[in-house]
C-alpha cells in the first residue's frame, strides 16, 4: 500500500522505534558478541579484534565529512558489498568502518579504498587527530556565529598528516560548535572551535510582541540583562548592553532579537577537555583564544593557531598525556609562553563561580 | 554541466586531502536544484559571514510532536529551491551498524523525496536527512516506517534518541550490553521520545566502560557507564611479554613498531591511585584501591581485562553551557547491575522523570534543577541514600540545612522562656 495523501491517517505506523541493533550485525559480530579477548592496531586506521573463539575481525576506519550525499553513501555501499558482505558501520565521531573476517581480505579492501581519490582517507586510530565532531553551521542552522563544514574541512586539510599517523602523545579530539549551545562535544574536547558573537542583539520593537513570549525571553538570559519595556505602543524588551555577553539564547527564544554580525562574529578556541576517566577524571575545555575573525573559505588564522597549539603540545607533552593533562602539569603561564598565545582579560572568568578559577596560591612560574 | 550559482569561495574547499563536502554536494546538485540553491545560499553566507536561515520553523508528522526540524531560508527570492529545507531525524540502529540493503533503500527514498543530502550522523546519534519540503514529510515518514521499519528520532522537549558505544559487538572492555540497554530504553519510552512532555530535552547515553567512547558523561542527562566490582583479570605471561617487547603497548596506538614497555614509567607511575607494583616478574594490583580508570588496561589490552562482576555507574545532569553553565554528569548510583529486563533502572528513570516533570521550570535541564533544589532533594526523589562516592569533596561552607524533625525539640520556641534564662 503506497502513501495516500487524501487519507493521511490510513495505515499509519507509529512508535516502532529503530531497527533492532543486531538486525544489521555482520555474522562474525553476532557470533562473537561479548566474546572479544583483545585488539591491536596493525597500522593507522586498521584494527584487529580477536575473539575467545579464535575468530578475528579486521576493521578499516576511514574519514568522512559527516555531511554526505546519497551518492557517497551508495559508493560506501558498493565497497561494503564488494569486500564486507554488505555490512558497514559509522563511529561516534562520524568516521566509517569497513570490517572483514579474514586477513586475506584486508589488502584488497584497502587498495580499493585508496584507489577512489581522496574520499576514504584511512586513519583516525590511536594517538592521532581523528574526525572533528561538528554541527550545522551556515548549511542548516539559524543561530550560528560561524560555519561548521568549511572550518572542519580547512582544519582537517592542514592537520591531515596527523589523521593517518600515530605521532602524537595521545589521541587529540577536536570539535566544533557554531554557537554557545555547543551541540556536540565542544565543552569536553582537547581542542575546541566555538562560534561567538560580540554585539548585543538588535531589538525589532514592532515585532517582539507578535512573535515572542516576552517572559520566556527574559528568563532565557543567563546574566539577567533583559527587562520588559514599553516602546511607544509596543510591548517589547530592553537589553542592558553592559550585562549582555552575546550568548544568543534570547534569539533562540525570540526571532525579533537577531544578533548575527559579519564583522563582530568569529571563533573562540578552547583546550584541555576530555571525557574519558583514564588517569585523570573528565575535564572541561578552557579558553585559549577569545576571538579570531571569520575568514571564509579557509579560516587561515584559526587553522594556523590550532596547528600551533597542536604542535607545541606534540613536542612538549609526555606519552599518554592528553592536552589537558599536559597543561595541568606545566601550568597555564607556561602554556601561553610555549604557544605564544596572548593572555587577555577575556581569559579570566567572571561568571558565578569565577573565584574558583583564580590562583589562590603563591605557586606559579616566572 | 555548469551549476546555476557561481561559488568561488566554496570551490576553494574542493582542494586539499580531506573529503570535500562541496565536491560531494556538487555531484548531486547536477540533478537536484535544491542542492544547487543550497550551494548558492552557503556561498552567500561566506560572503556576508552570516547565516541565511530564518528563525525556527514548526513542522512535523501527524501523531508526533518532534523528529523534524523545520527550516526556511531568508532569501527565497534568490534561492527558491531551499525556501523549505527541513531536516528529518531518523532513529539509527544502536551503534550504527547497517546493511547496504537498508542504506540503499534509504538513499532511494531520500533522493525521491528530499535533497539527497544527509548527516551521517547527528551528534545525538540520529541519521539526519537534510533538506526537504513540508509536503514530503508525511510520504517520507510513511515509507520509512512501512518499507524500512525505521522510525523518527527525537527533537524538542522530550527524550532524545539514545545512543551507546560499539560495546560488546566489537570491544573486549565492554561491561554492558550497550546496544541492548539503548534499544530497551528507546522502545520502552517511545511515547516520551515522540511526544514532548518534559520541561526540556532529556538524553540517555551508554558507554561500556570508563573510556566512555560515546561521551555519555558530557552529553547525556543520564549517563550509563559500564564498570566492574571485582578484580582486574591479569595474564602475567602477557605482562612479561609487554615488558620484554614481544607485544606492542597500547595496542599500537603510539606506533605499531615493537618496543619494550617501561612498565614502571608508563603504567605503575601513571596509575591515579598508585595501587600497582611490578617486581620484575609479576604485576600486583591492590584492587580495593583501584578506581577503574582503564589506563593500565588501555596500555596492556592483552594482559589486563576488566573484572567479571560487571554493571553500570549511573551519573546524571550533564549539559552544555546554556543557561547556568556546562555540567558533567555526577555519580548518583555507584553500581547497578544492568541485566534484562532492567527493572531497577526503569524504576530509577521514572522516579527521576516524575520529580523533574513536577519541579522543573520551562527549559530547565535536569542538571540545573538538581543545582537549584540540591542533590539532597534529587536523592530523596529517586530514593537513593547519600554515599561518599557522590562527591569529590564534602562541602567547605557551613551553610547546612536541617529538617526540624531531626532536631531535638523542633523549631517552635518561646521567647518568654528564653528570656527567663537570659535577661534582655
Amino acid at each position: 500500500m503506497p502513501f495516500d495523501p487524501t487519507d493521511i491517517m490510513k495505515d499509519r505506523l507509529t512508535d516502532i522505534g529503530p531497527p533492532k541493533y543486531d538486525k544489521f550485525f555482520p555474522p562474525f559480530i553476532k557470533d562473537n558478541y561479548g566474546k572479544w579477548k583483545y585488539h591491536e592496531i596493525l597500522e593507522p586506521g586498521v584494527l584487529v579484534h580477536v575473539s575467545e573463539t579464535g575468530a578475528e575481525v579486521y576493521t578499516v576506519r576511514v574519514g568522512a565529512a559527516r555531511l554526505m550525499s546519497v551518492d557517497l553513501i551508495r559508493e560506501i555501499c558498493d565497497i561494503a558489498d564488494k569486500h564486507c558482505g554488505g555490512y558497514v558501520r559509522w563511529t561516534t565521531r562520524n568516521n566509517v568502518e569497513f570490517m572483514v573476517d579474514d586477513k586475506s581480505k584486508l589488502k584488497p579492501l584497502m587498495d580499493d579504498l585508496k584507489s577512489r581519490g581522496n574520499w576514504f582517507p584511512i586513519g583516525g586510530t590511536g594517538a592521532s587527530v581523528t574526525n572533528i565532531v561538528h554541527t550545522q553551521g551556515w548549511v542548516h542552522c539559524h543561530t550560528p556565529a560561524i560555519d561548521a563544514s568549511g572550518i572542519v574541512k580547512a582544519v582537517m586539510d592542514e592537520l591531515f598528516e596527523y589523521f593517518g599517523s600515530h605521532k602524537l602523545p595521545a589521541q587529540v579530539r577536536i570539535s566544533l560548535a557554531c554557537c554557545l549551545n555547543m551541540c556536540g562535544a565542544v565543552h569536553c574536547s582537547d581542542i575546541a572551535i566555538l562560534g561567538v558573537h560580540r554585539k548585543p542583539p538588535i531589538i525589532e520593537h514592532e515585532r517582539v510582541q507578535n512573535v515572542c513570549e516576552i517572559p520566556l525571553v527574559i528568563a532565557a538570559c543567563p546574566t539577567a540583562a533583559i527587562k520588559p519595556k514599553k516602546v511607544g505602543d509596543y510591548k517589547s524588551v530592553e537589553i542592558n548592553e553592559n550585562r549582555c555577553m552575546f550568548c544568543g539564547n534570547c534569539y533562540t527564544m525570540c526571532p525579533a532579537l537577531p544578533l548575527a554580525d559579519g564583522e563582530g562574529d568569529g571563533i573562540a578556541l578552547w583546550v584541555g577537555g576530555k571525557v574519558s576517566n583514564s588517569r585523570v577524571p573528565p575535564m572541561f575545555s578552557k579558553l585559549a583564544v577569545p576571538y579570531i575573525p571569520n575568514e571564509p573559505p579557509r579560516w587561515p588564522t584559526t587553522v594556523q593557531t590550532i596547528k600551533k597549539i597542536l604542535e607545541t603540545y606534540a613536542s612538549d607533552a609526555r606519552r599518554y598525556e592528553r592536552v589537558g593533562e599536559w597543561i595541568e602539569r606545566i601550568g597555564w603561564e607556561r602554556f601561553f609562553e610555549k604557544t605564544g598565545l596572548e593572555f587577555r582579560h577575556e581569559h579570566i572568568d567572571d561568571y558565578r563561580l569565577a573565584m574558583t578559577t583564580w590562583r589562590t596560591t603563591t605557586q606559579f612560574k616566572f | 554541466m555548469a551549476l546555476k550559482h557561481a561559488t568561488p569561495m566554496l570551490d576553494e574547499l574542493e582542494k586539499g586531502p580531506w573529503p570535500s563536502f562541496v565536491t560531494d554536494i556538487k555531484r548531486v546538485a547536477a540533478r537536484k536544484p535544491m542542492c544547487e540553491d543550497l550551494l548558492g545560499l552557503v556561498e552567500m553566507s561566506y560572503e556576508h559571514k552570516e547565516g541565511h536561515w530564518k528563525h525556527g520553523g514548526i513542522v512535523g508528522v501527524f501523531g508526533y510532536g518532534g523528529g523534524v526540524i523545520g527550516r526556511y531560508c531568508d532569501r527565497p527570492d534568490l534561492f527558491p529551491n531551499v525556501a523549505h529545507f527541513h531536516t528529518m531525524r531518523v532513529n539509527q540502529p544502536a551503534s550504527k551498524f547497517y546493511t547496504t540493503e537498508v542504506l540503499r533503500k534509504l538513499c532511494d527514498i531520500w533522493e525521491e523525496h528530499g535533497s539527497g543530502l544527509t548527516n551521517m550522523h547527528g551528534s545525538t546519534g540520529d541519521l539526519i536527512l537534510l533538506g526537504t519540503t513540508t509536503d514530503q514529510l508525511e510520504p517520507v515518514f510513511y515509507r520509512l516506517t512501512h518499507e524500512l521499519g525505521m522510525d523518527l528520532g527525537g527533537s524538542g522537549s522530550n527524550m532524545r534518541t539514545p545512543e551507546g558505544c560499539v560495546g560488546k559487538a566489537r570491544c573486549e572492555w565492554s561491561c554492558l550490553d550497550t546496544q541492548d540497554i539503548i534499544y530497551d530504553i528507546t522502545m520502552r519510552y517511545q511515547d516520551e521520545l515522540h511526544r514532548p512532555m518534559f520541561p526540556y530535552k532529556f538524553k540517555f547515553k551508554a558507554s561500556g566502560c570508563p573510556n566512555d567512547c560515546v561521551a555519555a558523561i558530557a552529553r547525556a542527562d543520564c549517563s550509563i557507564i559500564g564498570t566492574w566490582r571485582d578484580k582486574i583479570r591479569i595474564d602475567q605471561e602477557a605482562v612479561r611479554a609487554y615488558v620484554g617487547g614481544e607485544l606492542v603497548p597500547n595496542g599500537g596506538s603510539h606506533g605499531v613498531e615493537k618496543r619494550k614497555l617501561d612498565i614502571q614509567k608508563e603504567v605503575i607511575d601513571l596509575c591515579p591511585t598508585r595501587c600497582m607494583e611490578w617486581d620484575g616478574k609479576n604485576l600486583k594490583i591492590w584492587d580495593e584501591d583501584c578506581t577503574r580508570c582503564m589506563h593500565c588496561i588501555n596500555v596492556m589490552p592483552r594482559a589486563l581485562r576488566p573484572g567479571t562482576d560487571v554493571g553500570a555507574t549511573i551519573l546524571c545532569g550533564a549539559k552544555a553551557p546554556i543557561l547556568e553553565g556546562a555540567q558533567l554528569s555526577s555519580v548518583i548510583i555507584p553500581f547497578m547491575k544492568m541485566e534484562p529486563p532492567y527493572e531497577e533502572f526503569h524504576e530509577f528513570v521514572e522516579k527521576m522523570w516524575d520529580w523533574w516533570m513536577e519541579h522543573g521550570k520551562n527549559r530547565e535541564r535536569l542538571g540545573e534543577l538538581i543545582q537549584r533544589l540540591g542533590l539532597r532533594e534529587f536523592l530523596k526523589a529517586v530514593e537513593v541514600q547519600p554515599d561518599p562516592r557522590m562527591v569529590n569533596t564534602t562541602r567547605y561552607n557551613p551553610y547546612i540545612f536541617y529538617d526540624p524533625a531531626d532536631v531535638p525539640g523542633g523549631w517552635e520556641r518561646d521567647a518568654k522562656s528564653f528570656r527567663e534564662r537570659h535577661h534582655a
